[in-house]
């Protein structure tokens, strides 16, 4: 199926023009190259890798991954093969297609995000977005982005080191994601991205244990839907700034619900394990939206909900 | 390399081997084009609140007919699923996925254990094709076997079981010892602690043994690293000590892989 020319898909994110706005959510699509078997990655407003580190990181022992009804656990704990790797091999790779290409950042300490944003400022690179939310790793990650100063000073330094536009990632797992939101504004981020994965437990009642080595995971896919939802409207609502809305996006018409609620672009990720082809047919479905309501660019109906 | 695809396979034959495997024979053309032994296919549920595919491995592939065989275990949901649909029902896979087995020797001793045994059947068959001396033995549970026919059919087969009602009484290494069974190589396939007692018992005879792993997998073809096994040495594609389940095996050397 090719884009409908009829309508208008791009996005301005931060000064980035995204031919579309359907971008891969980090962690699920690796750095492009398995998916690449299927389709052209050209096709996508942007790839997002997987989280990338200053130094190879080994993750959690397996079992990593857990069904859960309508949606799935994952504890990969951000494994890695490091920034040196990933500039050798995965940047090369990306650059090839007519994407634009958003380097997830994770780290234990500030120095470790600062090392990488440092490293990615003369590689060709768009944009970065910074990891402040996984919540399979004990240090790091999520222990930024749950405290309203942490997020504003992790965001803060890592603004003052990077070159591209930062996205900070922020979590579901907060009271209050609107504050987070502002803090990460007030930090000088240049777009928001949520929400990342719902902290969650599976227990295997044949063994009467967990089932998964590091205990809790990582909720996704449509279960968490609706939680993303309502938090991609309220932090629209909170911040000025650009959101990237997920959570749940199995195709157009979910994509189209998050425009809807603010987002200015979605990703889509635990779709790509139903069907490879996820991605490039949220685009299609989104397209196919706006032609079918009689719209003619995808702005008429980005945040058109409830103000 | 074999080229992945995703396949709507129409079921051509269901049927039940034992209480709780089941075998099903589906038309998937191009599947079956390029399927090795050892290799395994991504089988789609038709219940969407099931997200993730399973990984099943090939029992036998009929090229000429384009058609593969899978032989499975029902242990959840979804396998439930497969197994209770009949001929003429339809199901969406994605493969050939995996390496699937090298054949490098005269004479192979394959060795199954439970569900683990299914690929060893179309491996026996493509090596006794190759004029390979072929001698396989499987661990069952109890006198509930299944694919014995097949196995018979590539050479010498024996049998252990854990109760003891048929074959040798115990695992696959005590009918190693008692029958005496050799070959050059060791190819496997089956629960971690046969594996593990295989890997050993190769280091001690000084022979190869290629192992065929198992994980629960979300992607299927290596961009999640949510199955990965733990490796001897600092993995080519990983840079850390981990192998992808679904990518850089299922089959590794034993000596490859921390068992």
């Amino acid at each position: 199926m090719s884009d409908l020319k009829s309508v208008s898909l791009g996005v301005d994110l931060a000064g980035v023009h995204l031919k579309n706005p359907v971008m891969t959510a980090s962690g699920t699509f690796g750095s492009g190259a398995e998916y690449s078997e299927f389709f052209d990655l050209g096709r996508l407003g942007a790839v997002v890798t997987k989280g990338v580190a200053n130094v190879p990181w080994e993750g959690n022992a397996a079992p990593r991954i857990a069904e859960t009804y309508g949606g799935m656990l994952n504890a990969v704990g951000l494994q890695n093969p490091g920034i040196d790797v990933f500039c050798e091999r995965d940047l090369p790779f990306l650059g090839k297609f007519d994407t634009k290409i958003i380097v997830n950042v994770c780290g234990r300490t500030a120095g470790d995000y600062i090392d990488v944003v440092e490293r990615l400022g003369d590689e060709h690179v768009d944009m970065l977005e910074i990891n402040i939310s996984c919540p399979n790793v004990k240090e790091g990650g999520i222990a930024f982005g749950q405290d309203a100063k942490a997020v504003e000073q992790i965001t803060r330094d890592v603004k003052r080191h990077a070159r591209q536009p930062v996205i900070m990632k922020l979590s579901p797992n907060v009271t209050d994601i609107g504050e987070m939101a502002r803090a990460a504004e007030s930090g000088g981020a240049d777009c928001l991205s949520l929400i990342n994965t719902l902290t969650g437990m599976q227990i295997d009642i044949k063994r009467r244990a967990f089932t998964l080595a590091n205990r809790t995971g990582g909720l996704s896919g449509p279960a968490i839907k609706p939680v993303a939802v309502r938090m991609v409207y309220q932090v629209s609502h909170a911040v000025k700034i650009p959101v990237i809305g997920m959570g749940g996006i199995m195709c157009g018409d979910d994509a189209v619900e998050f425009l809807l609620a603010g987002a200015s672009a979605v990703a889509v990720g635990t779709a790509n394990f139903c069907d490879p082809l996820a991605s490039v047919r949220t685009v299609d479905g989104i397209a196919q939206y706006l032609e079918t309501y009689g719209f003619k660019d995808i702005h008429e109906i980005i945040g058109f909900v409830g103000d | 390399m074999n080229s992945k695809v995703i396949e709507d396979t129409e079921i051509l034959e269901q049927i039940q081997l034992t209480g709780d495997v089941s075998s099903m024979w589906v038309q998937a053309d191009e599947i079956a084009q390029s399927a090795g032994a050892g290799q395994f296919v991504s089988v789609y549920c038709n219940d969407k609140t099931r997200l993730l595919p399973r990984p099943i491995s090939i029992c036998e592939t009929d090229r000429a007919k384009g058609r593969i065989r899978l032989v499975y275990r029902s242990v959840g949901k979804g396998t439930a699923e497969f197994a209770a649909m009949k001929a003429g029902g339809h199901l969406r896979m994605m493969g050939p996925l995996g390496n699937g087995f090298e054949i490098r020797s005269k004479s192979a001793l394959l060795v199954g254990g439970g569900i683990g045994i299914p690929p060893l059947v179309e491996l026996g068959r493509v090596m006794k094709e190759r004029g390979v001396q072929v001698t396989t033995v499987c661990g069952y549970r109890d006198s509930e076997v299944f694919l014995t026919e097949e196995l018979t059919a590539n050479g010498r087969f024996c049998i252990a079981t854990e109760d003891g009602s048929l074959g040798v009484r115990g695992n696959v290494i005590d009918a190693i010892r008692q029958e005496g069974l050799d070959g050059e190589v060791i190819y496997s396939c089956g629960p971690a602690p046969m594996l593990s007692a295989l890997k050993s018992y190769a280091l001690e005879r000084g022979i190869p043994c290629y192992i065929s792993m198992e994980e629960r997998m979300a992607c299927g073809i290596g961009a999640c690293l949510g199955c990965v096994c733990k490796s001897h040495d600092v993995d080519s594609h990983s840079h850390v000590c981990n192998k992808r389940v679904c990518a850089d095996g299922p089959v590794f050397l034993s000596t490859e892989v921390e068992l």
